[in-house]
């Protein structure tokens, strides 16, 4: 089930996905239900909406959502006509047996996520949602940590098992657009044919609109943004912004960018309890190549341990941590106070 | 006396297993080494080191002139090819210690509750995630009136995570959740497992969550600290990271914990690092160490009951 329309770039929003990590996956489903509805009627082509760790990520380590998943894929599904709901999948975090309750809750598009050189997890997942129906995508996530040539070897691991499309993801929102380039290049010249490639950015950098057109412009033929960016770090490729970008290029995506932009700042906006944008702890993400959900887990370890969650960010990215290890943001917090007091 | 191990399996677990084994044991002794690979580092180094060795799997363990000596077989296959050996090996009358994730017999975690299932005639090792932290689990719920819900998350380097673990990673998260439950004592448990590629690679690390209701800081500590000296009798690389951290979760503002509804009560943190033997993987690998000593303690330990019951 590959993208409906070829003449068209596939317009994949994620406010509610990775936008929870914004809002400490904390969305009522009355909420969840009028975004979805906006974004349906705006001409999104597919709306993610999951924990932002994807299935089953309500936990400790990522917090706990205030609703479970399957209430919140109901809710948007109830209140879209022709967009698709996409779930988040990370092995290792989420069951193949999720894909299972998720379809049947209104999903019909999955993304299966896994760091850019561990593709060889994602594989009996691939299996099952293929299985299932659903369109199925996969994520390469921290992809600026790993060259171009490793990047292909780990997509054909995930073509090989069947995903209809991979995504280069920026998840530390550390990339410029010559790095997209290359990444996205180096996929589309290797991949099938027939297999997408897709782009997914942060605006740590505040490049998250312009690495997005450098996908598209490299072969990308999906792309995702978030109302208002509503996301980790500082947040997604705004979608509005984004969509009135490729108007300006004449880059076809059927999507209305006036309408979600009123939605991003009459309902997405005002959700927000701690700003989506670049300042001095989001730009360290970006700067630094961490990834953008230890952001408010980071700040509440700085706030628990007083110590700046820069000086967090900074030593998290020096011991290499990986998508879905906040538990090390504790962890390293508590190095950074025994230091302190060693020093003193 | 001692008795005699057969161990299924000549990848990293196998091969790390035999090396604890052939260092020293008063109870073992290497019976055999079986594979599938006649190439396999495990069969070569079994063959070095005069042990008898097979590469046509359990049917060739089976046909080899000692297999009637043979008190113990030890699966570090994958829970696959375990479900195929268990009933052989059943009909045969060995005692099964199973390191898949099979999980046919009961669950045995050494510092919580080896010599419950003695007379069961296989025990499963759980996994190497459930060896790190299902103590920890216990050791919370033992200081407790409740321990309704037990979080893992166990890191461990891509280069010590094999192909078995890769190709079903949620037969690892599944059955870690179980035992956390069962033997650990959680009302709900979840496990998560993350692999990362850092070079030089990372030691194993374990972090542990739990909401408990009754029961205070100090005592959870201080049941914390003894159970970590307890599994540090057989795997001397485990210690606690960090001071424990606990968290009260109020009644205003409840967590959302699945399977379980809006609940209050205290959260506790545990940080573990597992330092590996490097009798065969590096010491990185803890998570390799962890399920191996463990497996080996639990050997060891149906040995010492039939020495008794021998005398």
């Amino acid at each position: 089930m590959a993208i409906p329309n070829k003449e068209k770039i596939y317009v994949q929003d994620v406010t509610m996905r990775d936008g929870m990590h914004a809002l400490r996956h904390q969305m009522s489903l009355d909420d969840v239900a009028t975004i979805a509805g906006a974004l349906d009627r705006a001409g999104v082509d597919a709306l993610e909406v999951t924990h932002g760790d994807g299935l089953s990520g309500s936990s400790f380590n990522y917090g706990f959502g205030s609703h479970s998943d399957l209430d919140w894929i109901g809710a948007a599904a109830e209140a879209v006509k022709t967009a698709r709901i996409t779930v988040l999948l990370v092995p290792g975090i989420g069951l193949a047996d999720d894909l299972k309750d998720a379809y049947g809750a209104g999903a019909r598009s999955v993304r299966i996520a896994t760091h850019c050189t561990e593709a060889d997890v994602s594989r009996q997942h691939i299996r099952v949602a293929r299985d299932l129906g659903y369109d199925t995508a996969c994520f390469l996530m921290m992809a600026h940590m790993t060259s171009p040539e490793a990047l292909v070897a780990q997509a054909l691991l995930m073509e090989s098992y069947g995903a209809e499309c991979v995504y280069v993801v920026d998840s530390a929102g550390a990339m410029l657009p010559a790095d997209v380039t290359a990444r996205v290049t180096a996929l589309r010249e290797n991949l099938k044919p027939e297999t997408e490639v897709g782009i997914h950015t942060h605006e740590n950098l505040h490049h998250g609109v312009a690495n997005a057109v450098a996908g598209i412009r490299s072969g990308a033929v999906r792309v995702d943004g978030s109302l208002a960016g509503l996301g980790a770090g500082a947040g997604n490729a705004p979608i509005e912004a984004m969509i009135a970008v490729f108007d300006r290029l004449g880059i076809e995506t059927g999507c209305d960018f006036a309408q979600l932009s009123a939605t991003a700042d009459d309902i997405v906006r005002p959700l927000m309890d701690r700003p989506v944008r670049v300042d001095r702890e989001s730009l360290m993400l970006g700067y630094a190549g961490v990834y953008s959900s230890f952001l408010r887990h980071a700040e509440k370890a700085a706030s628990d341990y007083d110590i700046p969650t820069s000086d967090i960010l900074v030593e998290l990215g020096k011991r290499k941590m990986i998508g879905g290890q906040e538990d090390m943001i504790v962890d390293v917090a508590l190095d950074l106070v025994t230091a302190r007091k060693a020093a003193s | 006396m001692t008795f005699k191990v057969a161990i299924i399996g000549s990848g990293n677990i196998g091969t790390d297993l035999m090396m604890k084994i052939l260092k020293g044991s008063d109870e073992l002794e290497m019976g055999a080494m079986v594979g599938i690979d006649a190439a396999s580092d495990g069969l070569k180094r079994a063959a070095d080191l005069g042990v008898p060795s097979t590469h046509e799997g359990l049917d060739g363990l089976r046909a080899l002139p000692n297999y009637k000596d043979i008190s113990i077989v030890m699966d570090a296959t994958s829970a696959g090819a375990h479900m195929k050996h268990h009933p052989v090996l059943v009909a045969d009358g060995k005692q099964i210690i199973d390191l898949t994730p099979a999980a046919i017999g009961p669950f045995v975690v050494p510092s919580v509750n080896l010599n419950e299932n003695r007379g069961e005639s296989a025990l499963n090792m759980v996994t190497c995630g459930g060896q790190a932290t299902i103590p920890m689990v216990h050791a919370v719920r033992r200081a407790t009136d409740r321990l309704i819900y037990a979080e893992i998350v166990a890191s461990v380097s891509s280069l010590s995570a094999g192909p078995g673990t890769r190709a079903n990673i949620d037969e690892f998260t599944q059955t870690t959740s179980r035992a956390i439950e069962k033997v650990g004592g959680a009302e709900r448990g979840k496990a998560i497992i993350i692999l990362n590629p850092a070079d030089p690679p990372m030691l194993m690390r374990d972090s542990v969550f739990t909401l408990s209701q009754g029961g205070d800081e100090g005592a959870i500590r201080e049941s914390v600290l003894r159970m970590v000296q307890e599994v540090q009798r057989y795997v001397p690389g485990y210690r606690l990271k960090q001071d424990v951290q606990f968290e009260t979760i109020s009644d205003n503002a409840p967590l959302n914990v699945p399977g379980i509804g809006r609940v209050s009560g205290l959260k506790t943190s545990i940080f573990i690092e597992v330092e590996g033997n490097a009798d065969y993987f590096p010491s990185y690998a803890g998570n390799l160490d962890i399920m191996t000593s463990a497996a080996k303690a639990a050997a060891e330990n149906w040995a010492r009951a039939h020495n008794v019951e021998a005398a």
